[in-house]
């Protein structure tokens, strides 16, 4: 019964939306600004609508009813209970479901900020959401309905993809799908600025907070698929240019623009056209990222959606919202007027060159995973575009971005002093070539390109601290602290975020220095990897929930012989769907990680080991939970919080209601 | 959620050990591993979705290291190895496409997005900056009304 109503309230969020969708049009065509608040209601209704079929669907997985297809094929009675909660969005149904389910949290969020966003623009923003959710939605009810019954209902269910038990994968898609759908509330703010043909700092105020939200969980979702695919997949990589992989970091890549343009539009009200365009491109690439996974067009066999009426109907969203707001875009950007002017040397100027780097690099990953696919379809070659070609081609375009970041910081707005910038950057600079230097000295003979990385790191680090530092100098401490609490929270959040990717920096260039090595260890025998030596004291069987598993256990012993710590590495066996599944064994020493993973054991009791030494591994995904760190903070900067003043707005809107208005 | 998916088909296509690179693949002369670890890392796995063979656990991909771990013994240079695969499976293989004619665009999109941008913003920077509309008769009143005040 519960299901039935979780699907009729699905239908129910499908008819709201589309309230939602037509009553802005409306009320603008019949010049009532009262029917907008229509919209506000639409958008609370259709977010209780489809959290409540959130949660019947949920409810039917944690009970396990196996009466429903869904909870059959991806649950069994004896997983565990996260994973049976998880395993909601461990397939294309409930997927779909989270995506919508983030969707109309954050409408609802849009329809409750009243202060935060003028009154037209939010009713038109809704208006736009309404449409995706309604298209969404329309896609789950016709094509991929997760409340399908089975009659008779079977015994058991088929488990969930043991691949997917793990809390790595149970927070990693709702975090990137946070991501993807909070750009869709910058690209509905974009489309609804389009509508109005009206954009202004205003318009960059209300849209920023959305658009670092994204980003912030955006950027921490990545992060958390890529650290989950290093200690999964079992050989130590971090990130594999995977086409899958290619789909989340466009948007990302795309959003740190926008993060930076809408700076940009905010402080000098320039740069509106580009902005609106990158907003569009950004939830864009969202939306590729979603679907040209799940459609089947990237990657054939490894996909959920098999089904052809999908993917047609996943091309035909796409389509529509990409190209419908691209058409809109040449059609209404004439009609924004272009603002503030800046020379080439400022900080707009500084920003404007990110963004074209950005934009490039984005490029090149589109590019680069499209186009194998174009190729063979129009010429029928077949080619493979991997790792390599990406590493030759995006880390050029990083590294000049990279170098740029504190001279962007540093550098005034409207017209900048490049020497001064210099100046003050001169100590960065030089404590990072020598930090390279010293670290080229240090490990002569090794990696070249390496210590290079590292001195940018630490050039990218000291940068960020020295512009603070600039700023909060003064005669006493006293002054200096209390310049320091006095300075914006978004200036402290730039420079933690910039700091986040110094940190990120450092952590990728000093997996030059990480060794692998690989051995069938019999018992007793010993394996060494860097400064770092495994012993092998035994195979051991043990039996989890739903899983048997063979671990082998390790004694980590430093170069004096001293043991740091034990790891287990072993291999899963989950009999419901007969798959095997390897475990890694990780030990944290520092920021720096000893990864071991194991292969099948043989008959005489010796193991295949492969054994990593990964010197400051970890910073890879710190920086990255740094930069969100610094986005979060920006986000309590006082601005957001005051927001606009809200009363003199609403005597403004109520005096327009109550005078008749020209015709014009 | 993203990444499972190339390793959801890896296992099921086999239900062989987990490791890529079995410890009684390795060559015995340090310099020759290093060679063919290299090698290994540019060469697609033709049954995997975008693995490197070196990074693959199925069959194919292990045959494939031991044909270059075996040509390489027998003293051919890197190229020679990278030749002999291709010719073998064609230009599928590379993870690092030639540059060619029908590679051309996908090579120089990076340039051609920098330039194209470029070119974009020295346009935008010789273009007059944007004309201020003229203030209309009763707004130039209210303005030197103002003026007047203060």
């Amino acid at each position: 019964m519960l299901i039935e109503a979780g699907h009729y309230a699905l239908a129910l969020a499908l008819a709201v939306s589309l309230v939602q969708a037509a009553m802005p049009i409306w009320a603008a065509r019949a010049g009532d600004p009262g029917l907008r608040s229509v919209a506000t209601a639409a958008a609370l209704a259709s977010c209780v609508c489809v959290a409540f079929a959130f949660g019947a669907l949920t409810w039917a997985h944690i009970v396990s009813d196996f009466s429903v297809q869904n909870v059959v094929e991806n649950s069994h009675s004896m997983k565990p209970f996260v994973y049976k909660v998880s395993g909601v969005w461990g397939n294309h149904e409930g997927s779909m479901m989270l995506w919508v389910l983030i969707l109309v949290l954050f409408g609802a969020v849009v329809a409750l900020a009243r202060n935060a966003v003028p009154a037209t623009l939010r009713a038109n923003t809704l208006g736009v959401q309404g449409g995706i959710s309604f298209v969404f939605l329309l896609f789950i009810l016709l094509t991929s309905n997760p409340f399908a019954r089975l009659n008779p209902a079977p015994m058991e269910g088929r488990d969930l993809n043991p691949i997917l038990q793990d809390p790595g994968l149970a927070i990693h898609p709702p975090l990137l799908y946070l991501g993807y759908v909070g750009f869709s509330i910058t690209f509905a703010f974009a489309v609804a600025a389009l509508i109005e043909g009206r954009i202004d700092a205003a318009w960059a105020r209300a849209v920023r907070p959305w658009t670092l939200v994204a980003w912030c969980f955006l950027t921490v979702g990545i992060a958390m698929g890529s650290y989950w695919a290093y200690y999964e997949l079992g050989w130590g990589g971090w990130w594999f240019w995977d086409p899958v992989e290619n789909a989340s970091l466009m948007p990302w890549l795309a959003g740190t623009a926008l993060v930076h343009s809408t700076v940009v539009m905010e402080k000098r009200d320039a740069l509106k056209v580009w902005t609106v365009l990158l907003a569009i491109l950004t939830f864009s690439l969202s939306l590729l990222g979603t679907f040209l996974v799940r459609s089947g067009v990237l990657t054939s066999v490894h996909t959920f959606a098999t089904d052809p009426t999908r993917g047609t109907f996943i091309l035909g969203i796409l389509v529509l919202f990409i190209g419908g707001s691209l058409a809109l875009y040449a059609w209404r950007a004439p009609l924004l007027r272009q603002g503030g002017l800046f020379a080439p040397i400022s900080r707009e100027g500084a920003l404007v060159l990110n963004n074209l780097f950005l934009s490039a690099a984005c490029a090149t990953v589109l590019v680069g995973t499209l186009y194998p696919l174009a190729l063979e379809s129009l010429v029928g070659d077949k080619i493979s575009v991997g790792a390599p070609f990406f590493n030759l081609t995006f880390v050029p375009l990083v590294v000049p971005l990279l170098l740029l970041v504190p001279f962007g910081q540093t550098l005034a707005w409207k017209r900048g002093d490049l020497a001064a910038a210099g100046q003050r950057l001169l100590a960065a600079l030089g404590l990072g070539l020598l930090a390279g230097l010293g670290v080229a000295a240090a490990t002569w003979g090794g990696p070249v390109a390496a210590p290079l990385g590292i001195g940018l790191g630490a050039y990218l680090i000291l940068g960020a601290a020295m512009e603070i530092a600039v700023r909060v100098r003064g005669r006493t401490l006293g002054l200096s602290l209390r310049r320091a609490a006095g300075l914006p929270r978004s200036a402290w959040g730039t420079a933690l975020a910039h700091a986040g990717v110094g940190i990120t920096v450092v952590g990728i260039a000093a997996q030059a220095w990480s060794v692998e090595s690989l051995a069938t260890l019999p018992r007793g025998g010993t394996l060494r990897a860097g400064p770092y030596a495994a012993s092998l004291d035994g195979i051991l069987p043990r039996t989890g929930p739903n899983y048997t598993e063979t671990v082998a256990r390790l004694t980590i012993r430093d170069r004096d012989g001293g043991v740091v710590g034990h790891i287990e590495p072993g291999r899963r066996f989950y009999s419901a769907r007969n798959m095997a599944v390897s475990e890694a064994g990780l030990l944290t020493l520092g920021a720096s990680q000893v990864y071991a993973s194991v292969g099948e054991t043989g008959s005489d009791g010796a193991v295949g080991l492969r054994l990593y030494y990964k010197p400051l591994v970890l910073l890879i995904w710190v920086g990255a939970v740094v930069m969100a760190l610094g986005g979060g903070l920006s986000l309590t900067d006082r601005r957001f919080r005051v927001g606009i003043p809200a009363a003199r707005a609403r005597a403004r809107e109520e005096a327009a209601a109550m005078k008749p208005m020209p015709a014009e | 959620m993203l990444r499972l998916l190339p390793l959801l088909a890896a296992l099921l296509s086999l239900a062989g050990p987990a490791a890529a690179v079995q410890p009684d693949e390795v060559m015995r002369d340090p310099a020759l591993e290093t060679r063919a670890r290299d090698i290994s890392a540019g060469l697609r796995c033709l049954v995997c979705q975008n693995q490197s063979i070196d990074d693959s656990d199925a069959p194919l991909a292990r045959d494939l290291r031991l044909i270059v771990r075996e040509r390489l013994r027998q003293g051919d240079s890197d190229t020679q190895v990278v030749d002999y695969v291709v010719g073998r499976y064609g230009e599928f293989v590379l993870l690092r496409p030639v540059l060619s004619w029908h590679t051309a665009l996908l090579w120089l999109t990076p340039l051609l997005v920098l330039a194209l941008g470029a070119l974009g913003l020295w346009h935008r920077a010789r273009r007059p900056g944007p004309v201020r509309a003229a203030l209309s008769p009763a707004e130039q009143e209210a303005v030197d009304d103002l003026l007047r005040r203060h």
